[in-house]
């Protein structure tokens, strides 16, 4: 029997997450993981924007940010359990992508780009600024998420990074899930037509504006709760996570590892956040390191490193 | 069916449609043919709603289509097989087709697709496969498939043999030509003069921007004027 795509692909994110464990010599590395894991949900959710959809984004963080602050603000202020503030965060993530979508979509490519660009810079200018509500550039406490608490309570004992670990990672699954599945629908079916050509998916009538704002909201709502399981497991968040270095590293993850396939970009994902942990062994270099390894993946490998490299396997195969 | 009056469109300042006036009526195969350049394709644009028209009107149905929005129009019956086909290279034969059907979500898609394939069994043998991966007259009756795939009462075709081989430009016109057998109507937008009034009832010339004559197409074919200009007799 041939297995779908899709479950190939869950099956093997749900095996990895589940064994490599295994394989870890300390708790650092299940924080590593549930880092990779944050990251790899925020690059799944700009999947559908820029693989299925094929438009930009470099204000993602911006949403990041937005989902972060959400758990750091709405307990305190609204007494919200971090949970609903989470959820908070993603509709509010949601709605403004709404509303700033639909002008700035109507942009192509470059000037896409830097609209999109603009708006994170805005939001994290912000967050940055309103230091009375949200302590300013020296961020702000976020409450305990308490699900560890209520896992102890029915025999689950994790520590802190296993659960962490744990966490994030069933998340990302879930997330992944759902991309794919839309990867296979009718809507993600009108994604990747607009991406083929705007003209003709109007003449089977794709409303084009539509779908590529279904694309944006959907992508903010990633980005803002990749960014609240950031903020809970830290318990302490600075505007760093909205600014425009976080949103050109969600695109560099995503291009790296192949912005078509939700694997790859999940690996562009573990590379671009454990590499600057390997490159360490080259010292002052790393960064320099870390360049020429994005430089050549790019010129070798244009389509990302997944699918570039199942492409040559199966070539071989034939 | 359709019905233009007076339609003009500009591109920026230059005007490039200086008032047309076409009809086509249920059941006919209808061509404009015409030099490069004449406006036939933006006129296509106009009739499908992605280039914007600065006076005039269009009649679908006894509908005003000017302001309805290109996806509407789709709804409402009228397909467009785009210039350059403009197929979606990096989907699969059958999502393309399914792209087309776009608008249904019921069983008829799947038998629509079965009757798409026993027009073009080619596109059944490369189903699964990437449709850039196809041939250029492969491709051609894919977007056309498509096309058909909205269930269209008119369908608009903007030079279907372009760049094609001669065998394949006269497949492509026997396929035009059965378009009347399913009961659409057709409007073929040509640079092939000669091979679009034989398979046309009617034909209208285009010159930069204007019609300049029309008539039974049969007319048309044997009329000196056109002979010498278009059809290189």
């Amino acid at each position: 029997m041939r297995l779908s795509s899709k479950v190939t692909t869950l099956l093997i994110l749900a095996a990895v997450i589940a064994i490599a464990p295994v394989f870890f010599p300390s708790s650092y590395y299940f924080r590593v993981g549930s880092l990779i894991f944050v990251n790899g949900l925020a690059v799944t959710g700009l999947v559908i924007l820029i693989g299925y959809a094929g438009q930009i984004s470099l204000g993602h963080a911006g949403f990041a940010g937005i989902g972060a602050y959400a758990c750091a603000l709405a307990p305190v202020h609204l007494g919200l359990h971090p949970a609903f503030a989470a959820l908070l965060g993603a509709a509010l993530s949601a709605g403004i992508a709404f509303l700033v979508g639909r002008p700035i979509l109507r942009l192509k490519g470059y000037y896409l780009a830097v609209a999109s660009l603009g708006f994170g810079i805005l939001v994290s200018m912000v967050l940055s600024n309103e230091a009375q509500l949200t302590g300013g550039p020296d961020g702000m406490a976020v409450p305990e998420l308490g699900l560890r608490g209520a896992l102890k309570a029915i025999g689950i004992d994790l520590s802190n990074t296993e659960f962490w670990y744990a966490f994030s990672g069933f998340v990302l699954v879930l997330g992944a899930w759902l991309a794919l599945n839309l990867h296979h629908s009718p809507t993600g079916r009108a994604l990747r037509a607009l991406h083929g050509s705007e003209v003709a998916a109007r003449t089977v009538g794709v409303d084009v504006a539509h779908y590529k704002l279904v694309a944006f909201v959907l992508s903010a709502v990633y980005a803002s709760v990749s960014g609240s399981l950031l903020a809970l497991q830290n318990k302490f968040i600075t505007p760093d996570v909205a600014g425009f270095m976080h949103s050109i590293e969600m695109v560099t993850m995503t291009v790296l590892g192949g912005a078509g396939s939700v694997l790859g970009a999940i690996l562009g994902a573990a590379i671009l956040t454990t590499l600057p942990q390997v490159l360490t062994i080259f010292q002052e270099y790393e960064q320099l390191m870390l360049g020429l390894v994005m430089m050549l993946v790019m010129i070798f490998m244009r389509e990302g490193l997944l699918p570039s490299i199942t492409r040559r396997i199966r070539g071989r195969g034939e | 069916m359709l019905t233009v009056e007076g339609l003009r469109s500009r591109y920026g300042r230059i005007e490039v449609l200086h008032g047309i006036d076409l009809d086509v009526a249920s059941g006919e195969i209808v061509t404009v043919v015409g030099a490069n350049g004449a406006g036939k394709t933006t006129l296509l644009k106009c009739l499908s709603g992605i280039q914007p028209v600065s006076a005039g009107s269009i009649l679908f149905r006894g509908e005003a289509l000017t302001t309805v929005s290109a996806h509407r129009r789709v709804q409402r019956g009228l397909a467009q097989s785009p210039e350059g086909r403009q197929i979606f290279t990096n989907l699969t034969v059958e999502e393309n087709l399914r792209l087309g059907a776009y608008l249904f979500a019921d069983e008829k898609v799947d038998r629509d697709m079965q009757d798409a394939f026993v027009m073009f069994p080619i596109l059944k043998e490369k189903r699964n496969l990437a449709a850039g991966g196809l041939s250029g007259g492969q491709q051609q009756m894919l977007a056309i498939a498509r096309a058909l795939m909205a269930r269209p009462s008119c369908l608009l075709l903007d030079e279907p043999s372009m760049g094609l081989a001669p065998i394949l430009v006269a497949q492509i016109f026997d396929v035009v030509k059965s378009m009347k057998a399913l009961g659409v109507t057709v409007l073929l937008v040509e640079q092939n003069a000669f091979g679009a009034l034989s398979v046309a009832d009617r034909g209208y010339v285009m010159e930069t921007g204007r019609i300049t004559m029309s008539g039974p197409a049969a007319e048309l074919i044997a009329d000196e004027r056109i002979r010498a200009a278009y059809l290189g007799i």
